[in-house]
């Protein structure tokens, strides 16, 4: 042992196994590179792995909506509208079934208001199959294919319920994820992008430059966001197609989301511009470009990695609401936001409560997004290192 | 703290003026302009053709044929010496009508919220900070991501739907029917304040979930400094010592956000407004942005922040008379 690591004396007592392993473990700890440290901490948060791991789901689910979606954002199930949601099962009065399935309905008529209704019939099954058949789609333009993760043996089957046309809430709410996390994704890209250009040219030149930059990025601060978002997006042309104004709308929230970032890059700027490695690689005769780019950037490209996590559900949260209100997104268009536009008025909420059921995966979203964002923060803070080796 | 005051009212004004010209260009962003919004609104339906030239009078009618730079100068010459905010052309009446007494309203539910914020998140903070590691603490920490994570206005949502499921109660508005168009008593501000509770509840709630984290940080650390141990030493009751020391300082970080706080609760206002009907600023800037009133937003979107920016002048002056330090160091 003291020959690998060439520090401790000769005569120590022999190691027992376990001892060793820790010995070893300690010596790799000390060689790790800084990712291989921040990973290993970030492991031992519990809650934060919890948030990748949902986020994961939700980001896959929503790529390959195509796959895990039983019927298209459009398709309208005109048998079973307004519909609630069903929920596979194993058994019912009749016994037990190895395969999941759902009651079938049948139409009667409200004694009410004489309107016709969908009503649960439990007589009838209807299986749940997996890897059916259903409607051609073709994804993202490469794959054309008609497989989908589950489906009915016969009829449609509805886990989230319909709405008012009849179309699957569950189906719309996976294609909602992938426009909703997107279009953070894009605009967090561009935010990032602007505050790393405004944010370093304004910690690295500081003085005058550095002082305008400050005023401009606090004016576009003490406005509030959401009714600035909401300004921007009034003046998108109606005429505008929905692609226009998707692209649009990630532009909007990066244009105005940069500030805080770029307040905390120059934030990082200044102070490790005066630290001691940077005067050393300075009169070791480093040129300012290397400087930034060897010296400067990898000091603090984990906190810039933890700002854009944490300002992702901020992007996630305004698209929703400006959808809500209808001054974002627009439907044919499917996104958290433009979903939950259903579920505005009380009426509808009360009639159809399952229409708010997006309203969780926002939720649920942002809080992954959260605990992810302070795992990774205690992950990559360095004075961290003594708590985290514990 | 005169010098203080001073420098912070010029920066006050620098800022404000930077706003004003942010607000111009975002009434300026819309295509097609005032005149021809104007002329559409007013002759559609009416099988009145409209010329080019009838356009272009009423532009010049309200002076719209004039460069940018004189008609920004225009509008804000008017509004600073006249208290004139243009014309509403939805309405076909001045701002001022239609915003009237909306900015009272829109000022008592921030009132309201601001209080409702620091008696809640303050005291439940300092109890969860003094009993670390507790059930109390524990539960603190999910509502605060809570929190976060759930929007504002879902939350409205979600109490309107047990509202009229469970109580088969509406909470939405912000007077009783009896009060709607009555003019103001007594009677119609207490019925004004009852409704305004859930509202500033709504409002308060991310508000106060952040406040919770920064309370609760700013405790655990104060808790630990020396000035504690040794007041304890002195023999200083537990309650003197954490009223004395600890929470004095924990109310610092409130106060130096309630610029934050304001920003974050008129962030929210419009589309919790929306949800729960409330007539006040927030909703019809969102009816002034759907019908491309630009002026009325203009003028609402000005208000916001101005107060945003005024809170944020009170805040620095009350943290350096509660803070000596701030005051030495900024002389």
């Amino acid at each position: 042992m003291a020959s690998i690591n060439g520090t401790g004396p000769d005569h120590r007592p022999a190691l027992s196994r376990r001892e060793r392993r820790e010995e070893k473990k300690r010596l790799s700890y000390y060689t790790a590179s800084q990712w291989q440290l921040v990973w290993w901490r970030f492991r031992r948060h519990k809650a934060a792995m919890a948030g990748a791991v949902v986020l994961l789901a939700i980001a896959i689910s929503g790529i390959f909506a195509e796959f895990f979606a039983p019927y298209t954002p459009t398709e309208r199930d005109t048998s079973y509208v307004q519909g609630a949601p069903q929920i596979p099962m194993f058994w019912d009065q009749n016994g037990f079934s190895f395969q999941p399935f759902i009651h079938g309905t049948r139409t009667e008529r409200d004694p009410r208001t004489l309107r016709q209704v969908s009503v649960p019939d439990p007589d009838t099954r209807i299986y749940i199959r997996f890897f059916v058949r259903g409607e051609a789609y073709d994804w993202m333009g490469l794959v054309r294919s008609d497989l989908h993760l589950f489906g009915a043996a016969e009829g449609q089957v509805h886990l989230f319920g319909t709405d008012d046309l009849g179309r699957d809430v569950f189906s719309r709410t996976l294609y909602a994820s992938r426009t909703s996390l997107s279009i953070g994704f894009l605009g967090v890209m561009v935010a990032f992008f602007m505050a790393l250009m405004i944010g370093g040219i304004a910690g690295y030149s500081g003085g005058a430059v550095d002082y305008g930059i400050q005023r401009v990025t606090e004016v576009i601060r003490v406005i509030p966001i959401i009714p600035l978002y909401m300004g921007l997006a009034a003046a998108f042309p109606s005429d505008w197609t929905n692609t226009q104004v998707y692209f649009a709308m990630s532009m909007v929230f990066g244009l105005v989301g940069w500030p805080t970032l770029a307040r905390r890059i120059r934030g990082h700027l200044l102070t490790q511009r005066n630290e001691d490695y940077v005067l050393a690689a300075r009169l070791a005769g480093a040129k300012p470009r290397r400087i930034i780019s060897k010296h400067l950037l990898p000091s603090f490209t984990s906190y810039i990695i933890v700002d854009l996590v944490i300002s992702f559900p901020y992007m996630i949260l305004s698209e929703t609401a400006l959808s809500f209100i209808g001054l974002g997104l627009r439907p044919p268009t499917v996104s958290w936001g433009v979903m939950l536009q259903d579920a505005q008025n009380i009426r509808t909420i009360e009639q159809m409560p399952w229409l708010f059921l997006p309203a969780a995966f926002v939720v649920i979203a942002v809080l992954a997004f959260t605990v992810l964002g302070d795992g990774l923060r205690d992950a990559a803070d360095p004075y961290s290192v003594s708590k985290g080796r514990g | 703290m005169l010098i203080l005051a001073v420098r912070r009212l010029i920066g006050v004004i620098v800022t404000l003026f930077l706003v004003s010209i942010m607000v111009f260009a975002i009434m300026e962003l819309p295509p097609g302009d005032y005149a021809e919004r104007y002329a559409f609104r007013k002759f559609s339906g009416t099988g009145v053709q409209v010329s080019e030239s009838d356009i272009q009078s009423i532009r010049i009618d309200f002076g719209l044929d004039r460069p940018v730079y004189e008609r920004y100068l225009d509008w804000i010459g008017g509004i600073v010496f006249e208290f004139d905010f243009g014309q509403a052309f939805a309405y076909e009446t001045s701002v001022n009508n239609v915003i009237g007494d909306r900015v009272f309203l829109t000022l008592a539910l921030l009132f309201v919220t601001l209080i409702l914020t620091y008696l809640l998140a303050i005291p439940i903070a300092i109890y969860a900070a003094v009993r670390r590691h507790s059930i109390a603490d524990y539960s603190l920490t999910v509502v605060s991501y809570l929190g976060l994570a759930l929007p504002n206005f879902m939350l409205a949502l979600i109490l309107l739907y047990v509202g009229v499921t469970v109580f088969d109660l509406d909470i939405g508005g912000l007077f009783s029917e009896e009060y709607e168009d009555a003019p103001w008593s007594l009677g119609k501000v207490l019925d004004l304040l009852a409704h305004l509770v859930i509202p500033a509840l709504v409002l308060a709630w991310s508000a106060t979930a952040l406040q919770l984290q920064t309370v609760r940080s700013t405790m655990l650390d104060e808790l630990n400094k020396l000035s504690v141990t040794a007041a304890r030493a002195r023999g200083l009751s537990e309650w003197r010592l954490l009223l004395k020391y600890p929470a004095r300082l924990a109310i610092n970080p409130v106060v130096s956000t309630i610029g934050f706080d304001v920003n974050r609760i008129f962030s929210e206002l419009p589309i919790v407004a929306l949800v729960l009907g409330l007539p006040e600023l927030g909703q019809l800037l969102v009816q002034s942005y759907l019908d491309l009133d630009m002026y009325v937003a203009g003028a609402i979107l000005l208000m916001l922040t101005f107060f945003i920016v005024l809170m944020n002048f009170v805040s620095d002056l009350l943290l350096a008379v509660l803070d000596p330090r701030v005051r030495a160091r900024e002389g």
